[in-house]
């Protein structure tokens, strides 16, 4: 927190420079990209890193004895320790490369219910999985699923009109039936960051595993997977400035460890016969088959992108967005905030509803003017029912939007009012 | 793209003064739509009387382009033998489905030629398509219920 705040300003202006497409015109407006939560646009650099692999390094990894492949394993591999340390894990070993944070997830739950029925992992009739109200559907289903197979019992933290985990029934919630606790880090959808220390702790005292969905964090905060306690996390590469078809399971060595797998292919084991395989260790075990290189390498140099300007610096920088954006929009009459309407406690994503117009008619609106943002239930239906709509319109931050953009959105609002007076 | 276009004065008016609205007895048959991209839903009821359609009446939640759209099948279809709603049915799939290259007769669509600039917004083709397709149902099962 200290960090943040004596974090050097970011030079947003020398930022976007490094973001082609933010010099783009939409429907004859210079482009106000406020979707970023959906997913991110990408820096020169991460596009140069892997134009330069597929041009000069490209070749299968962890194959070869030739120097090409040699050259790409390297450059894999050095992707996984560049993650490795920007998110603080023990070892690039806790790094397991999936396509997104949807498949890491699933990684985890069918890991679970693929477990044989003596080991820790194994999940009975009677155990229950906790989650949340809050969830982007791809930590809702993959555990729903996990009950359906396995005869457990699904329970949720519920939210409270603030937008925030309600833990008021944590200890009955959490519980020595609980086998897991999953749920997200901040809200895709209200912005909330979630509090960590007391679930985590509660959770490991009935015996509990817990993972995380950074999907919406990793991109936007200094994490370190030792300081927030958690077994599994999940993020995506797509939502911090690399490329799509690359995401990460972070878990603890000793977890992954005796977990088995998830796909099975080439890549994942130790020796194959027709009668019997044996698998690989970890991370390998859970990397089926030809990995998304160029991505992980992009993802890599997404990340050194980041490390270079700093997450405290780019928290920072939302932050103090989210406070201005939250004022500006408290002056558009009729205008409703879901999630904290306070700077504390959330990221720079803000989901609202403009009086009785439709989400899908102020996307289209804001469209028209060159405003991108997102409407629908962005994946978490749960929650938008929680705040009885059917949809909401959200706008999201990153370290390249400006304040201009913000105004822009305003204006925008004002105009769809127009429309629909 | 020209805003104009997709928010012709036309569909403003059926947003803001939806004719028929309203879920009505009797009816013979009721389908119930969502589109799961957006959260727009149409519940939609229909009532046969001798081969035509006796009322249309609805409800439901969603952006200006589906609500309206449920307003003009309301003027469009009712009263009319079931073929020939179902003929202005295929019209207006037709143009829809046409991404502005269609030229829509409006004596078949009267109001609805209005829509023909959402076929230019693909994203948006669903709206006007929902309370449709939710007539299409409820008129099949209707016709299931008396026996035509």
């Amino acid at each position: 927190m200290t960090e943040m705040l004596t974090a050097a300003r970011l030079e947003v202006v020398r930022i976007r420079e490094d973001f082609p497409i933010l010099a783009r015109e939409v429907n004859g407006y210079p482009l106000v990209y406020l979707d970023s939560a959906n997913t991110s646009q990408k820096p020169r650099q991460v596009l140069a890193a892997m134009d330069e692999h597929y041009r000069l390094h490209n070749a299968n990894v962890a194959r070869s004895v030739h120097t090409l492949g040699t050259e790409a394993t390297a450059a894999y591999e050095g992707a996984r320790d560049t993650i490795a340390r920007f998110v603080g894990a023990a070892s690039a070993d806790e790094i397991v490369f999936t396509k997104n944070s949807t498949e890491a997830i699933n990684l985890v739950a069918y890991a679970l219910s693929n477990a044989g029925s003596g080991s820790p992992f194994a999940i009975r009739p009677g155990d229950e999985i906790v989650i949340s109200e809050m969830e982007h559907h791809s930590n809702i289903v993959p555990w729903q699923l996990l009950c359906e197979r396995t005869g457990a019992t699904l329970r949720w933290f519920r939210i409270t009109d603030e937008g925030r985990l309600s833990t008021s029934d944590l200890d009955t919630l959490v519980n020595e039936r609980t086998r897991l606790v999953s749920y997200v880090h901040m809200s895709n959808i209200l912005g909330t960051i979630n509090p960590t220390e007391q679930i985590v702790a509660r959770a490991h005292e009935v015996g509990a595993l817990v993972m995380l969905d950074c999907s919406q964090s990793v991109p936007h905060l200094p994490i370190d997977v030792a300081a927030l306690g958690a077994d599994f996390i999940a993020f995506t590469g797509h939502k911090m400035l690399g490329p799509t078809g690359i995401g990460v399971l972070w878990g603890r060595g000793d977890l992954l460890a005796e977990m088995p797998p998830f796909l099975g292919g080439g890549s994942m084991i130790e020796t194959v016969t027709m009668e019997k395989t044996t698998f690989a260790p970890p991370p390998a075990r859970f990397e089926a088959g030809t990995p998304p290189i160029a991505q992980a390498v992009g993802l890599g140099a997404a990340v050194e992108y980041l490390s270079a300007i700093g997450m405290p610096a780019i928290a920072r920088h939302e932050r103090e967005l989210v406070a201005y954006a939250l004022a500006a929009l408290s002056t558009v009459e009729g205008l409703r905030i879901f999630g904290p309407a306070v700077p504390e406690g959330r990221g720079g994503t803000i989901s609202f509803a403009l009086g009785g117009v439709h989400p899908h008619d102020v996307g289209q609106v804001l469209d028209s003017l060159g405003v991108q943002v997102r409407v629908g239930h962005h994946c978490a239906k749960p929650t938008c029912v929680r705040f009885g709509v059917p949809a909401m319109t959200r706008a999201s931050f990153y370290l390249y939007t400006t304040e201009q953009e913000i105004d822009a959105l305003v204006a925008g609002l004002e105009q769809v009012r127009k429309v629909f007076s | 793209m020209n805003l104009e276009q997709l928010y012709q004065d036309i569909i403003l008016d059926h947003y803001k003064r939806p004719h028929g609205r309203g879920l009505r007895e009797p009816y013979q048959a009721e389908a119930h739509h969502v589109n799961p991209t957006c959260g727009d839903e149409v519940t939609l009821r229909v009532q046969l009387k001798d081969g035509a359609i006796d009322d249309v009446s609805y409800d439901g939640m969603g952006c200006s382009i589906s609500q309206a759209a449920a307003s003009v099948l309301y003027d469009l279809v009712r009263g009319l033998p079931v073929d020939e709603a179902m003929a202005r049915y295929d019209a207006f799939v037709a143009l829809m489905s046409g991404r502005g290259q269609v030229e829509p007769d409006e004596a078949v669509l009267q109001d609805g030629v209005a829509f023909a600039g959402v076929a230019k917004y693909p994203a948006r083709v669903k709206c006007a398509l929902l309370p449709w397709a939710a007539f299409k149902d409820a008129t099949a099962r209707a016709l299931e219920t008396v026996g035509g």
